[in-house]
């Protein structure tokens, strides 16, 4: 790069001087133009007569070195090194911009680990993150980023997940805890043992996929690509024609006049700002996407979610917590704490979910030897003697069938009545919550635009329907078996409008079948989770909705601003062919044609990176 | 099998384009990617023809853009 910029000064001095001196005498001017055209394009003519040897003409460099030595021909000596000098202080800057882009854009995804601490025995050696094998033990000390997924075995400490996340809350871990690739260890020091290799490890899983999501190309990068393969001869073409008919044609036409219009076609040939354009703003908007820990895995994936019509969320796990808790203890003639001891206990033996959450609501140890005589009424509930006394809790059948009289109610939820002796004692609801955000999230998508969303669910219509009401979702459909819900989406898919796109958001594990049919598959909560990254076209890293919305408007202008690059590349263009063809603007206009317009469409795809407030 | 590149030096996304596709139509080749803004060149092919589609994707970079070298990634 220096020395590029030493040449050009170089040159631009000589060309000065040349300048200067053709006031006094017409002397010596030729001799020193030339070598002032030299020192600047030089590289260019090198260049252009290797790949004419190799039978390669139409290149960036034959274009600028036909078009200047052109115009040396028809006696433009100042105007031809002018271009050629303008051409290369353009070329300086498109490199300075693009290696500008690429390194901010690297450095979004500076989340590769440099080195392991591994430990063989009494020794801690560093090590590169390639070298370390499962099973291995690797001490990660605070501040360091952990190199391979791994269990933490000792220590304990604070990590910093937002580099994979976008969550900028610290996860706490422990011995036991899951540590992945990635993330920064805050403050103590850990031992971990590695339970993946580093090509499996979540930082290279997310690192291949950024960098590869640019091979699926969009449908915007497809047509610039197929127009720049025609763009440059067809203009090239027309700039022949352009040279030679006019003078022919016409009385009082020069060929000098015409083929200097001509050379400047030639400049604007060139297609490096078409073709730049699109993929470089698509990688930033995946770029600064994955910086919110949200993978989209390819630019046609972008294009899609941009035009989302519908979309078509899984309930449990996904606006939902997936956690069942207890919402409410309705006791009858006993004290609401009586109540949920006695049915803890007598759920004690099962592991079932709903248990789970039971003892956890009643949160003290369970002494057995307070339990006797359990059994099991399979899909009822459980009968089991507690302190003496007898215990039945269970669902509306097995009050049935013991001939107990319940209070008949509906909730959202799972409902556990319970006797003691044969005498009812009240029931316990437990329910799924909904994630803090996801009513935020549904704001955000009809923002957005979306037109439809819609919930599926195994669950029973009530549960469903409370949860729809309260985040206010257009249609519910529940009751589903897996298998149906692949059905509805199919049938949903065949409603939408013929351009707009069907997004399921699920979790990623229990419904790959629905994610792969839908357009667009939005896999939640995919840290950590293979199969989820595998699965889907959009993997949210958290398990927050309302970074769905965020995927969208991401997606929106990114897309947005590779057609202001398309658009503005082939105008300003167009515009400067066809003043060129009218003799309006000269060789000058035709360089901002190539270069200027390259650096424009560079700089205006920098704009896809900022992705903070989407 | 895949292999991966860097393209050092890589300087025109148009020329980027145009070793993609070269590269692509090479034999035993399934599919090639250059990527013009990590400069990474990958290459998924047959495994027996691959040091000889190696040795030929090389060529077609340097003859593409002569100031490029291609170091394994």
């Amino acid at each position: 790069m220096k020395k590029r910029l030493w040449r050009i000064i170089t040159g631009a001095v000589l060309f000065a001087a040349s300048i200067i001196i053709e006031f006094y005498t017409d002397w010596f001017v030729i001799p020193l133009y030339l070598i002032s055209y030299i020192v600047v394009g030089g590289d260019v003519l090198l260049r252009a007569c290797r790949n004419i040897v190799k039978g390669k003409v139409f290149d960036e460099n034959f274009l600028m070195a036909f078009a200047t030595i052109g115009a040396m021909f028809i006696a433009e000596y100042p105007e031809a090194i002018a271009v050629m000098l303008f051409y290369q202080i353009g070329e300086l800057f498109q490199d300075y911009a693009v290696d500008k882009s690429r390194k901010s854009i690297s450095s979004l995804m500076d989340i590769r680990p440099d080195y392991a601490n591994l430990k063989r025995g009494e020794e801690i050696r560093r090590v590169d993150p390639d070298e370390v094998r499962i099973g291995d033990i690797i001490i990660i000390k605070a501040g360091e980023r952990v190199p391979l997924d791994g269990k933490v075995i000792e220590g304990r400490s604070m990590l910093d997940t937002s580099a994979l996340t976008g969550e900028s809350v610290p996860r706490e871990i422990e011995p036991g805890s899951e540590v992945l690739s990635g993330c920064i260890n805050i403050n103590g020091l850990i031992s971990v043992e590695v339970t993946k290799e580093y090509d499996e490890s979540t930082v290279s899983k997310i690192l291949d996929l950024v960098e590869n999501a640019s091979s699926k190309k969009s449908r915007s990068e497809r047509f610039i690509t197929k127009f720049a393969a025609y763009y440059t001869p067809v203009v090239v073409i027309t700039a022949v024609f352009l040279a030679i008919i006019p003078p022919l044609a016409f009385r009082g036409e020069t060929f000098s006049e015409w083929i200097y219009r001509a050379l400047s076609f030639l400049v604007v040939s060139c297609p490096c700002a078409l073709v730049i354009s699109v993929p470089l703003t698509f990688f930033g908007g995946i770029g600064g996407a994955s910086r919110k820990g949200i993978l989209v895995k390819g630019g046609n994936h972008m294009e899609a979610l941009a035009k989302t019509e519908i979309l078509v969320f899984d309930k449990t796990g996904t606006l939902t917590k997936g956690v069942f808790n207890v919402q409410k203890i309705q006791p009858e003639g006993i004290t609401g704490e009586e109540l949920l001891e006695l049915v803890a206990y007598a759920e004690s033996y099962s592991s079932h979910p709903i248990s789970n959450s039971l003892r956890q609501a009643f949160g003290k140890d369970i002494d057995r030897s307070r339990i006797s005589d359990v059994e099991e009424v399979l899909g009822h509930g459980v009968i089991a003697t507690v302190d003496g006394k007898k215990v039945m809790a269970g669902n509306v059948k097995l009050m049935d069938m013991m001939n107990i009289d319940y209070n008949d109610t509906e909730h959202a939820g799972t409902i556990v009545h319970a006797a003691v002796d044969n005498k009812y004692a009240g029931y316990i609801v437990i329910a799924d919550e909904v994630k803090e955000d996801s009513g935020q999230a549904i704001k955000d998508l009809r923002q957005a635009n979306i037109k439809q969303i819609i919930m599926l669910t195994g669950d029973s219509e009530v549960a469903a329907s409370k949860v729809a009401e309260e985040l206010g979702i257009d249609k519910v459909y529940s009751e589903l078996l897996p298998g149906d819900k692949v059905e509805k989406v199919e049938e949903l898919l065949s409603r939408k409008s013929e351009n707009g796109k069907l997004a399921f958001a699920g979790d990623g594990i229990n419904d790959a079948p629905v994610l792969a049919r839908a357009d667009i598959g939005i896999a939640m909560g995919g840290l950590g989770s293979d199969a989820a990254i595998e699965a889907a076209d959009v993997v949210i890293m958290t398990d927050e909705p309302s970074k769905i919305a965020s995927a969208i408007n991401i997606s929106k202008m990114t897309i947005g601003i590779a057609w202001q690059n398309i658009v503005m590349a082939i105008g300003i263009k167009v515009v400067i062919l066809a003043l060129s063809a009218f003799g309006i603007t000269g060789m000058w206009a035709a360089i901002f044609g190539d270069v200027g317009v390259t650096i424009l469409a560079v700089l205006n795809s920098f704009r896809a990176l900022d992705v903070k407030n989407l | 099998m895949k292999k991966k590149f860097i393209i050092e030096g890589l300087g025109c996304a148009n020329c980027a384009s145009k070793m993609e596709d070269a590269i692509k139509k090479l034999d035993g080749v399934k599919d090639a990617t250059v990527n013009f803004i990590t400069r990474k060149l990958v290459i998924e092919g047959e495994d027996d023809k691959m040091p000889e589609i190696i040795d030929k994707a090389a060529k077609i970079v340097k003859d593409i853009e002569p100031y490029t070298t291609l170091k394994k990634a």
